[in-house]
Parts: structure tokens; C-alpha cells; sequence
């Protein structure tokens, strides 16, 4: 294969661009997802409180 | 007096049915499968395919593989540009908040990718031209392009109001579409070193098949992801928003919540 050194170059820019964005997407995607879902929680337990719900008499 | 609604009220309402942020989740939650899959099997697929199996040019060699990366970024770097104008449109005339995130989203994957467009032109120019870079209109055009992509990353960015942030990239973005024209008609209206297009809308393809279904298979894979990732940020980018809510929404002692939107974001 002629121009080897250049192929693998350009190839490995985009696959490696394609990594960064997909797994960087992935990851933010995760950790948001678990800060709302503790802050939902906190704000749920809130409101329950807050209407009398859970309370023991 | 007729209550028919008109064009504009009609995209309106239409724009704004996703403008609700828990709508729009539960939809990315539905489609991001659908683009991620297909994109990755059909990336790998165009890849492999124009890597190994498509024929060497006759002219070029072996370094005309590149152009199964090369081409579909460039065709991103300026569709992606595209939608960022869309956004900006949605943004000044109909105030979607949608398209503003949206346009956060799209603007730092379209860099990457007219980065990426840069750097494999400039590593298929090498071999080919014997130089890494001319001052051509087509790869002059593009890097106006780039540079338009980090000016609207930095606007929207550069305020503590993001709404005035918003405002302001999106007119630039608006302005910087005229750069898109350019840079499809550059390799026509002047004398460039950089080659006419290989596909048109207008006469068959001057490529062989052989060359062009790998290509267009790759073309496809990549419009996939780019769409894939920008869903998947524009996900984490609503639920950022709603965590700043409430974050900065007041509480006093356990008051309970009315909004009624906790829960609305679980997806």
C-alpha cells in the first residue's frame, strides 16, 4: 500500500475524534443523569415532608 | 375574522412542541439507539470497506483511501455549520430554548469534525501537492469555517447572561452562513488547486462505483454519529439545565415543590 504513514494518520484522527466525542457524550450523559436523579430524590423526600406524606403520627 | 393560523404560527407551534425539556428526553431516549447502532455499524462497515476492499486510484495511489475520512468531515463540518444556523434562526425568531442548547451542543462537535477535515486534507495534500497547505480558496473557505465554529463556542460562552450569549452566536452563526456557499462553489468560481466535486446533484458521479458506494456508506455512518453524539450532549445539556434549576430554585425548610416538573426529567 503506497502512502501508508498518511492513511493510517488520517484514519486514526477521525476513529480517535469519534472515541473522544462518543465516550466524553457517554460519560457526561452518565454523570448528569445520576446528579439529577440524587438531586430529584433529595427534592421528592423534600416535598413529602413538606405535604405530610412518610410522617409517622 | 378567520383563526386560520399562519405558515410562521404553524413551524411555531410545531418547533415548540419539543421545546418542553421532558418531551424532548423522553424522544432522545428513543432515538439515540436508533443513531448510535446504525452509525457504528455502518462507520465500521465504510471504513473496512474503503481501507481494504475499494480499488487504489489510478493516478493517486493508495493515499486517495483517505478521502473515506476526509470527505464525509467535510460534508459535516458544513452541514453541522447549517444547523447551527437553523438553530439561530429558531433562537432570534421563535426564542426556542431548545435550538439555544442545541447551538451550545452542535458548535464544539462541528470544530472537531472541520478540524479533523483540515488535518486529513493537509495529510492527503502532502503526498499528492507536495506541500501541506496552500492559500486555496476551498481550504481558505474551510478555515474561516473553523474559525467561525470557535468564535460561536466562545460567544455563546463569553457572557454571564447566556441568554445575551445565546443572542449574540446566534447572529454570528447567522452571518458566518454566508462562508457555506463559499466553500461549495470555491472550487468553480476560482482557480484552485484543491479538486471539483466529485459528486453533484446535477450529473452522475465522476467517481467509479467501486469508490463511490464505500464513500456514500461512510457518509451516512458519519452524519449518524455526528447526530448520535450531538443528541447525546444536547440530553446531558437539558438535564444540566435542570440540575442548575434546582439547584438555584429557592427552598425554604422542606416547602414543597408545585412546579410539578421533578420527575418529568426521568428517563
Amino acid at each position: 500500500m503506497t502512502h501508508l504513514p498518511y492513511i493510517i494518520t488520517s484514519y486514526g484522527l477521525a476513529i480517535g475524534l469519534a472515541l473522544f466525542l462518543s465516550i466524553g457524550a457517554a460519560l457526561r450523559l452518565r454523570r448528569d443523569r445520576a446528579r439529577l436523579a440524587a438531586l430529584e430524590a433529595t427534592r421528592g423526600a423534600g416535598r413529602a415532608r413538606g405535604t405530610g406524606q412518610g410522617e409517622t403520627a | 375574522m378567520s383563526a386560520t393560523p399562519t405558515l410562521t404560527e404553524r413551524a411555531g407551534a410545531l418547533f415548540h412542541r419539543y421545546a418542553n425539556p421532558g418531551r424532548f428526553l423522553r424522544l432522545g431516549v428513543k432515538l439515540q439507539p436508533w443513531l448510535t447502532w446504525p452509525a457504528l455499524i455502518l462507520s465500521v462497515t465504510g471504513l473496512v470497506w474503503g481501507l481494504f476492499f475499494s480499488p487504489a486510484d489510478w493516478q493517486q495511489g493508495d493515499s486517495v483511501r483517505i478521502m473515506y475520512v476526509h470527505v464525509p468531515c467535510a460534508w459535516l463540518a458544513s452541514s453541522g455549520y447549517f444547523a447551527l444556523a437553523v438553530c439561530s434562526v429558531l433562537s432570534l425568531v421563535w426564542r426556542h430554548p431548545l435550538a439555544d442548547l442545541a447551538a451550545v451542543e452542535i458548535g464544539p462537535v462541528g470544530a472537531c469534525v472541520t478540524a479533523t477535515c483540515l488535518a486529513t486534507g493537509s495529510l492527503w495534500g502532502k503526498p499528492m501537492w507536495g506541500t501541506w497547505w496552500v492559500w486555496d480558496a476551498r481550504l481558505t473557505s474551510v478555515l474561516v469555517l473553523f474559525f467561525l465554529y470557535l468564535g460561536h463556542i466562545a460567544l455563546i460562552r463569553g457572557f454571564d447572561d447566556p441568554q445575551r450569549g445565546y443572542r449574540a452566536a446566534a447572529i454570528l452563526a447567522l452571518a458566518g452562513a454566508v462562508d457555506l456557499p463559499i466553500i461549495k462553489f470555491s472550487v468553480q468560481w476560482w482557480n484552485t488547486l484543491h479538486q471539483p466535486d466529485s459528486i453533484t446533484l446535477r450529473g452522475a458521479p465522476t467517481m467509479s462505483h467501486a469508490m463511490l458506494w464505500p464513500l456514500l456508506v461512510c457518509t451516512l455512518g458519519f452524519t449518524l454519529g455526528f447526530a448520535a453524539i450531538v443528541v447525546a450532549r444536547l440530553r446531558a445539556g437539558v438535564m444540566e439545565s435542570r440540575i442548575r434549576s434546582l439547584l438555584s430554585s429557592p427552598r425554604r425548610n422542606g416547602e414543597a415543590d408545585t412546579s410539578g416538573a421533578v420527575g418529568e426529567y426521568a428517563a
